[in-house]
């Protein structure tokens, strides 16, 4: 079975190249269908080897073994957690696809191959960057895909806001990759090891028992730094919503259903595989580290994702909102917490792409995503904003909802205060969804009006005339376009309410983890009270905020956070710097104890 | 003195970075923020280059040479700097495309007055 470890990144690849060589001469259906066809044969053989994990895989590519315990080898790793990832992101780029199908804008002429080629080499590099068991090769997996992800944002060049957003995207996300191979270099030149596991042994052996030093703790903060950027976590965001507005619909259900969780998921398997020993870093302080930023990530994500009126932008700060909480996940390092974070990201990147696939058709039936002027104009798309209801509350974490068995499982494993930032993020981020459906879809509420005296320049990216991403304006929405999301919101329901799916997710998630096994996965009382409170809480602040807009207006205090938004990449990149200090300092008591 | 001549690749390997990040902070000109990116990444292939060094070892290459006759120097080392070459020309040529876009749509490559996307 291990043989065809390789196959999941490489079809992909094979598909995109041929899809570039042969796309001039394809009629469009045909290469779109053959797009799906690639996408679908990889997911079909993702879940396959899944069923087949354990015991875990490992593929040598090229038959490059390890000789007498040492390797140069390229070897991919296929346990329960790489894979299932790859199964997400396969079935997540389907989705995108068939989302697409026929209704994206014209591809240029003799390209009629360049859109679907692109998604699959996004696939490719994100399924390579799950399976790989060495830190090059994540880091050439990881290039990979974050330059497809920029053509992607950047995909309709004729915009102007597309190329500026994706340029920004660039620059902040290839310099943190560049940090992460400046901690690349120092690992290596510690342990003259690449792959993972070795290096963690390295580690331990170089430290014989005196604990990590100065050049252990820069490895761990340069590594981190570029999967923090990746996962868009506080003070490293800042490149995400202005990625997400401007990216086609299609894009932004793969970047905020996968790639950013691919982010985390690369903080989990790194810092289990290669910092957890004793020379790596100390548990505490990396609780320490990835707690404090992922509280930072959720309460900065919940809180802007409420001010906003472009749509699309609002999904992308409650993007960050929910990394934040699956950060704190995996920062508490327990196995009951990876579970449950496990179950979150399912169930999210279900939740969240539908809620896009929304956005997008309203993006192509009105050209415009501003909360404001669309207020009550969408009353005719019954269907979809029931959709968009469904999909907020499910992100509020209403049970039966994968969401909501995700949260409750890592509400108990976090525990305390952590508890309560969960239900908070939550709730404040189902509510701000829940408003612009009621609003956009139901027309409930007076139509909140232009600003009164002047024009704040903080509501300049209001998402109002925009360009639909189809050839002229949809009258109907094809029947492809709405059964994405449906499908995508009830695999987010099979999620929690499939007996045993929780189970066996768990059972592999802990199989590869590093933090021994938890009992099983399920409802609890508790966990359903909770679930139903920040259901709650969510339509009753959406509620108060529809029939009173001026009771929760932005008050003074929200204001210098949305400036910190400033547009500016060269501010990105120095907040960028101020957090690799941060994440140093955090992390600092243990080198120094 | 050879102390210092160990440590001086690393300390450069910092200096070019940090000084990369200073000049992509404080761009004026997406061009010349391009370019500095490009700079972030040299530091990357001294640091790497640095780690692989051995004092009086040659390149590692075997055709005029029996494996055994002299030291060589890392070639894993040369294998990821080469790599990263290639990645680095990949993002570039790929950031001066967008470069050149944001030139026609917005008129200006200065970041200051490129500022729709914000709050």
């Amino acid at each position: 079975m291990h043989r065809l470890l390789p196959l999941l990144p490489a079809v992909p690849l094979l598909g995109a190249a041929l899809l570039v060589a042969g796309g001039r001469r394809l009629p469009r259906p045909v290469a779109e269908t053959f797009g799906c066809l690639v996408a679908a044969v990889t997911a079909a053989l993702a879940g396959l080897l899944l069923l087949h994990s354990t015991p875990p895989q490992a593929a040598w590519v090229g038959g490059w073994f390890p000789k007498g315990g040492e390797s140069v080898g390229i070897v991919l790793v296929g346990d329960g957690a790489s894979l299932g990832m790859v199964t997400l992101v396969s079935l997540l780029t389907l989705a995108a696809l068939a989302y697409s199908w026929h209704y994206f804008d014209e591809p240029p002429r003799g390209h009629t191959g360049s859109f679907p080629a692109l998604l699959l080499l996004f696939q490719g590099g994100m399924c390579g960057f799950a399976l790989a068991g060495d830190l090059f090769n994540a880091f050439v997996f990881f290039e990979l895909m974050s330059v497809v992800a920029y053509a992607l944002t950047g995909y309709r060049i004729d915009e102007a806001k597309a190329v500026q957003g994706a340029l920004g995207f660039a620059l902040v996300n290839s310099l943190g990759a560049y940090f992460m191979l400046m901690g690349i270099a120092l690992l290596y030149a510690r342990t003259g090891e690449l792959g993972m596991a070795k290096i963690g042994q390295g580690l331990d052996a170089a430290a014989a028992g005196r604990g990590p030093d100065a050049l252990t703790l820069a490895g761990f903060v340069l590594f981190l730094t570029g999967l923090l950027v990746k996962a868009a976590a506080v003070p490293f965001q800042f490149w995400l919503p202005d990625a997400h507005a401007v990216a086609p619909t299609p894009v932004c259900m793969l970047l905020s259903g996968v790639m950013v969780e691919l982010g985390v998921y690369g903080v989990w398997r790194v810092y289990g595989l290669v910092f957890s020993g004793p020379g790596g870093i100390p548990a505490a302080d990396a609780t320490r580290a990835l707690v404090t930023l992922g509280v930072l990530t959720a309460a900065v994500g919940a809180v802007m994702c409420w001010y906003q009126r472009h749509i699309k932008r609002l999904l992308a700060f409650s993007t960050i909102a929910h990394t934040g909480l699956f950060l704190v996940g995996v920062g508490v390092l327990k196995a009951q917490a990876d579970e449950g974070t496990a179950l979150y990201v399912l169930a999210h990147a279900g939740v969240k792409a539908a809620l896009f696939a929304c956005a997008g058709m309203l993006l192509d039936r009105y050209g415009s995503v501003d909360e404001f002027s669309l207020h009550g104009r969408a009353r005719e798309l019954r269907g979809v904003g029931i959709m968009f209801g469904v999909g907020a509350l499910a992100l509020a974490g209403l049970p039966p909802f994968g969401t909501g068995l995700g949260k409750a499982v890592s509400e108990e494993a976090v525990g305390g205060p952590l508890t309560a930032l969960y239900i908070a993020a939550s709730a404040l981020t189902g509510a701000a969804v829940l408003r612009v459906a009621a609003r956009v879809f139901l027309g409930l509420g007076p139509r909140p009006g232009e600003p009164r005296d002047e024009e704040r320049e903080e509501d300049e990216t209001s998402g109002s005339g925009e360009e639909p991403e189809t050839r002229q304006r949809l009258d109907r929405i094809p029947a492809t376009m709405r059964s994405v999301p449906a499908v995508l919101l009830v695999a987010a329901l099979a999620v929690g309410a499939v007996p045993g799916f929780a189970h066996a997710v768990g059972e592999r998630v802990d199989e590869s983890g590093a933090w021994g096994v938890f009992s099983a996965v399920h409802w609890t009382a508790a966990g359903i009270l909770l679930d139903l409170l920040s259901t709650a809480l969510a339509v009753a602040v959406a509620g108060l905020a529809v029939a009173r807009p001026r009771l929760l207006a932005a008050p003074g205090w929200a204001l210098p956070l949305r400036r910190l938004q400033s547009g500016h990449v060269g501010d990105y990149v120095a907040w960028l710097l101020v957090g690799v200090a941060l994440l140093g300092a955090l992390a600092l008591p243990g080198v120094l104890g | 003195m050879s102390a210092v001549l160990h440590v001086l690749p690393y300390l450069i390997a910092a200096y070019v970075f940090l000084i990369g990040c200073y000049g992509l902070a404080t761009s004026r000109n997406l061009i010349h923020a391009v370019g500095c990116l490009a700079v972030c990444q040299s530091a990357t292939y001294v640091l790497l280059l640095a780690v692989g060094y051995r004092d009086g070892a040659t390149a590692p290459v075997f055709s005029d040479l029996a494996p055994g006759s002299r030291p060589v120097v890392d070639p894993v080392v040369q294998a990821l700097t080469l790599t990263d070459v290639v990645v680095g020309a990949t993002v570039t040529a790929l950031l001066l495309a967008l470069t050149v876009q944001i030139s026609k749509r917005h008129g200006t490559v200065d970041p200051d007055e490129l500022r729709e996307l914000r709050g």
